[in-house]
């Protein structure tokens, strides 16, 4: 893993203003990717991951109804301080984006062959017959079979993985330094999402691609990023390498997120530890701790005061998390825990 | 046409619900038509729980609308109890059907946006024929919308945009119980719904059945899901029953090839032997499934005869039950 | 593909036929008898009725239908029944050009000021010029037609004098001069059109807009212009290309009130003053026509989705 650092993000804040008022989908986010490196992006509607993703891409920028603050650099050059043009270029060479389903985000009227080659003319410049042979050459690299004959093909004649991969070869074409996955599965069969996502870790891998994954599905993060963020309401919860989250959550949300889902492993008719309650309304969110009306530790402190996003982590990697009581470590449980309110009930 | 066999059915159990070699089809134009459901037959003992698991396109949501006769199968026979449902006339069709409800994927465009919750609730009654005064009746809906975990306080003038996913479907569930149904049928009712929410629906739906003595067909997608929600498990594919199993040894025990591709999609499952390949593998046509097994073209362990002779359920182990030439069993 | 050809060509003679029974109906039900029409009032009843044997009007409708469209098959409409008595086939091609000509040149303008407009409008969702188009084209579809066409006539033709009215020259005889007599009606019948063709193509562009391929174009680098031209256009087209297809076939029997201004002689001038005459052979002949036309018109719009959504070609099924 080289050191070069090909995403930095500082206190992005996206506004949306909507007939309720003003809608902040994401509080103050900072991160920081370097080249070959894998992040994880967690969490449920109206956590502001998606948003994220199009404000770091630049899709989403300061208009007539939606401001955005903050910084974000892709190999140095500042997203929202560039020109539409200079944003254009950047698009074409430095970052990507693959969207959530592949049967909307191939234009219907367009042949396959089209989507790739009109970026590979505009931005590299290649004539025709090159860019046909660039572009079939990445079919082959995303597993279309027959990749000549579906050049001529329109979406609609390919299933829905397929489909997913023509965006992923689409995403390629320039080389992107940093790519953005948006639930690249979420519309696919169980069947096929494993294997786009297999495709998209060793095409990260093997490019030396920064990659963005978010999802709603712990398990499509689990084993394929590096770190994992989990957001929560517009902000970042908790942050740590993936191993660590999952197996250590300090953050009662994410405990709650991973106690939630059904293992395979435990017997039929296991009662689940829900979390009580719904996502909040992100026009009216609580305040404090926007965790804290769902939170099964809850003390009165969570309810007034916001808690920050702080470096609790005990090991050499990074382990950060937004919560006044935060869970004990795994390692030091025992020791130093901080006082907890009763175990979560399970209601409703 | 062969279907997949009926060697798990239970008829000495005195089955709830008794589907026998139903098929579906839906003509496309041009003589050609989509062979959605071929030859199923599936019962449900009292107080079961049935999963019904596969991908998208296997039938397993038109199996689900085709018990309920939404709309009537195109062949083959469905009985609620003793009661045989294919060929009854609209009027007893509709009371027969009031004894099994459905809970769909998506709660919100299943409740009418205009009404309020203690309308969507109540109208069920007056179906059945509900007698008692409008206390009473308005006692018993408090009383569903408590026992579904809504404050009938809180929502009981709402309109369904008011309410978030999850208490759509509770409503939604509510409003299936004031039918006083025996069978509930549940096509993906979590997967439209938040994770953490997820469980809620899933808690609530186990403990439901228990108060009310329900018998429940489970559909969807999530290997984990239908196991921890049923007693039994049918896997489908491509309007064919794979297997048939005892739930708690789905993870262990599953035979058929399909069903451990599925348990090898699981994220985390780690590298099962039989997980799929590589390239990309198109699903086959429904308008002209293969011959034999259906599964053959993705199947790893296919052979000639695969193509060439269908296979039928038949019993590997006691209550599993397996339509494959060559099944997975390790001794 | 040419399977489907063939059927479409099948159902496109049986919807002519229908038509043509249609319109020999509907005349043979007009109000009015043929006789007076042709002798004038103050004759005696034997003389209408030999007239009526004369104009071939005893036989059984069924085999008087046959017998016309036998006929009109090869080209033979029959005659005028008012003096000059004219071969009805000449009069109804000397007068399809002009409406066709009005027609087609009114909605090609239309076009060519609505698909920018539309693209505009489209793209600044909400902001200020969306906001004025859509007040203009609003403005515009409230004032009756007649009435742009007469402010068109005093202010280009009697205040400024840069066009001509109530003149019509043949394309076969000046070219230039054709255009230059047609501009100010086709104008008219642009302006009529314009508004609705605005308002459906940006309501279609705003939802294409939203579509994640476009936000995939976005994404991938492509300019605004080029995703409106290349990307958002064609699926955008659907309602506009449908409506285009009608405003086609309603305007060249129907731009009565724009030749009447501008006193051209085309297919509207024609069928209404045959009507008033009851110059049945006339009417039936120019209605078949106009009919036919549509007909021929519509099938192409139906053809014509197959290239712009590849979805409803099944070529491949």
């Amino acid at each position: 893993m080289s050191d070069q650092t090909v995403l930095e993000v500082e206190d992005v804040r996206t506004e949306f203003q909507t007939a309720r008022g003003v809608v902040r989908a994401v509080d103050g986010v900072s991160l920081s990717l370097r080249a070959g490196e894998t992040l994880g992006i967690v969490g449920e509607s109206g956590s502001g991951k998606s948003v994220l993703g199009r404000t770091i891409m630049g899709l989403i920028t300061t208009g007539h109804t939606t401001q955005v603050h903050g910084s974000v650099r892709i190999a140095g050059q500042d997203v929202h301080a560039s020109s539409p043009k200079e944003r254009r270029r950047l698009w074409g060479s430095e970052v990507a984006m693959v969207f959530q389903d592949p049967m909307t985000s191939l234009n219907p009227v367009k042949r396959v062959g089209t989507h790739i080659t009109e970026a590979l003319r505009l931005h590299l410049g290649l004539d025709k017959k090159a860019a046909a042979e660039r572009a079939i050459d990445l079919l082959r690299q995303v597993g279309i079979p027959e990749p000549a004959r579906r050049m001529s093909q329109f979406p609609h004649e390919l299933s829905g993985g397929m489909r997913q991969r023509v965006v992923i070869a689409m995403a390629l074409c320039c080389d992107p330094k940093l790519l953005i996955a948006d639930e690249p599965t979420t519309a696919l069969d169980v069947t096929v999402q494993k294997q786009i996502l297999d495709l998209l870790t060793s095409l990260a891998e093997s490019r030396q691609m920064a990659t963005i994954l978010i999802s709603h599905d712990l398990g499509a993060v689990a084993g394929r990023t590096d770190r994992v963020q989990v957001m929560y309401a517009g902000r970042v919860v908790e942050r740590s390498a993936t191993g660590e989250v999952f197996e250590g959550p300090r953050h009662p949300y994410t405990e709650g997120l991973l106690a939630s889902i059904p293992r395979l492993s435990d017997p039929p008719h296991t009662t689940l530890r829900a979390i009580v309650g719904s996502p909040p309304n992100m026009a009216n969110p609580p305040d404090g701790c926007r965790f804290a009306p769902r939170c099964p530790y809850v003390q009165d402190r969570c309810r007034t005061e916001q808690p920050e996003l702080l470096e609790i982590g005990v090991r050499r990697t990074s382990h950060v998390a937004a919560c006044h009581y935060p869970l004990p470590d795994v390692d030091t449980a025992g020791d130093a825990a901080p006082p907890r309110a009763a175990l979560a009930e399970e209601i409703s | 046409m062969a279907g997949s066999g009926t060697a798990h059915l239970r008829p000495e159990q005195a089955p709830v619900l008794t589907v026998d070699d139903m098929v579906v089809e839906f003509p496309v134009g041009r003589g050609q038509k989509v062979h959605a459901v071929s030859g199923l037959s599936l019962d449900l003992l009292a107080g079961e729980t049935l999963g019904i698991l596969g991908e998208s396109g296997c039938g397993k949501s038109t199996a689900g609308r085709a018990v309920m006769q939404l709309p009537s199968p195109t062949s083959g026979r469905v009985r609620l109890g003793e009661r045989e449902l294919t060929g009854l006339t609209s009027r007893p069709l509709r009371k027969a059907r009031s004894r099994m409800q459905m809970i769909m994927q998506d709660p919100t465009s299943s409740l009418n946006p205009r009404r309020k919750v203690k309308d969507l609730v109540t109208e069920g009654l007056a179906i059945w024929g509900f007698e008692g005064t409008k206390q009473e009746k308005e006692e018993l809906v408090r009383e569903t919308l408590s026992a579904v975990g809504l404050d009938p306080d809180v929502v009981w003038d709402r309109r369904p945009h008011e309410l978030s996913g999850g208490q759509c479907q509770r409503v939604c569930i509510a409003r299936a119980l004031m039918m006083n149904p025996e069978v509930l049928i549940c096509d993906e009712p979590v997967s439209a719904l938040d994770v953490s929410v997820q469980a809620q629906i899933l808690n609530l739906l186990e403990r439901t059945k228990e108060r009310y003595d329900l018998s429940m067909v489970f559909i969807a997608h999530d290997v984990s899901v239908v196991k921890n929600i049923s007693d039994r498990v049918m896997v489908l594919y491509l309007g064919k029953t794979c297997e048939v199993i005892p739930s708690g040894r789905i993870d262990s025990d599953a035979a058929h090839p399909y069903t451990q591709m599925l348990l090898a999609s699981i994220p985390g499952a780690g590298d099962r032997e039989l997980s799929d390949s590589a390239a990309a593998v198109e699903l086959p046509s429904p308008l002209d499934p293969p011959s034999g097994c259906r599964f053959r073209t993705r199947c790893p362990l296919a052979t000639e005869r695969c193509a060439a002779e269908e296979p039928e359920l038949r019993e590997v182990r006691p209550g599993q039950y397996v339509a494959c030439h060559h099944p997975i069993i390790e001794e | 593909m040419s399977r489907r050809l063939v059927l479409r060509l099948g159902e496109l003679v049986a919807v002519l036929l229908l038509v043509s029974f249609g319109v020999f109906m509907m005349v043979s039900l007009m109000p009015g008898d043929p006789a007076v029409a042709v002798l004038g009032e103050g004759h005696t009843a034997e003389e209408y009725a030999a007239k009526r044997t004369e104009l071939g009007l005893d036989g059984n409708v069924f085999a008087r239908y046959v017998e016309w469209l036998g006929n009109a098959l090869t080209g033979d409409l029959g005659r005028s029944l008012v003096p000059p008595e004219n071969d009805v086939v000449g009069r109804v091609l000397a007068a399809l050009p002009v409406s066709v000509e009005l027609a087609t040149m009114g909605l090609l303008m239309a076009l060519l000021l609505a698909i920018p407009l539309a693209m505009w409008s489209a793209s600044h969702e909400g902001g200020l010029v969306d906001r004025a188009i859509g007040a203009s084209m609003f403005a515009i579809l409230s004032v009756p037609s007649f009435l742009g066409g007469l402010l068109l006539i005093a202010i280009f033709a009697n205040g400024l004098g840069w066009f001509p009215r109530a003149q019509w020259v043949r394309f076969g005889d000046s070219p230039l001069d054709n255009l230059y007599h047609a501009f100010l009606p086709a104008l008219t019948i642009a302006l009529m059109e314009l508004a609705l063709f605005t308002r459906v193509l940006r309501n279609d562009l705003l939802v294409t807009l939203h579509e994640d391929y476009i936000l995939a174009a976005r994404a991938k680098g492509m300019p605004p212009l080029r995703i409106l031209l290349r990307d958002a256009l064609r699926p955008s087209s659907f309602s506009l290309v449908t409506l285009l297809g009608i405003s086609l076939g309603r305007l060249i029997g129907s731009t009565v009130i724009v030749e009447y201004l501008f006193a051209l002689p085309g297919m509207g001038s024609l069928v209404i003053k045959s009507a008033n005459q009851g110059d049945f052979p006339m009417v039936q002949g120019a209605v078949l026509l106009i009919a036919a036309i549509y007909v021929v018109i519509n099938a192409g719009i139906d053809l014509s989705y197959g290239y712009l959504d590849p979805r409803t070609r099944r070529a491949h099924a």
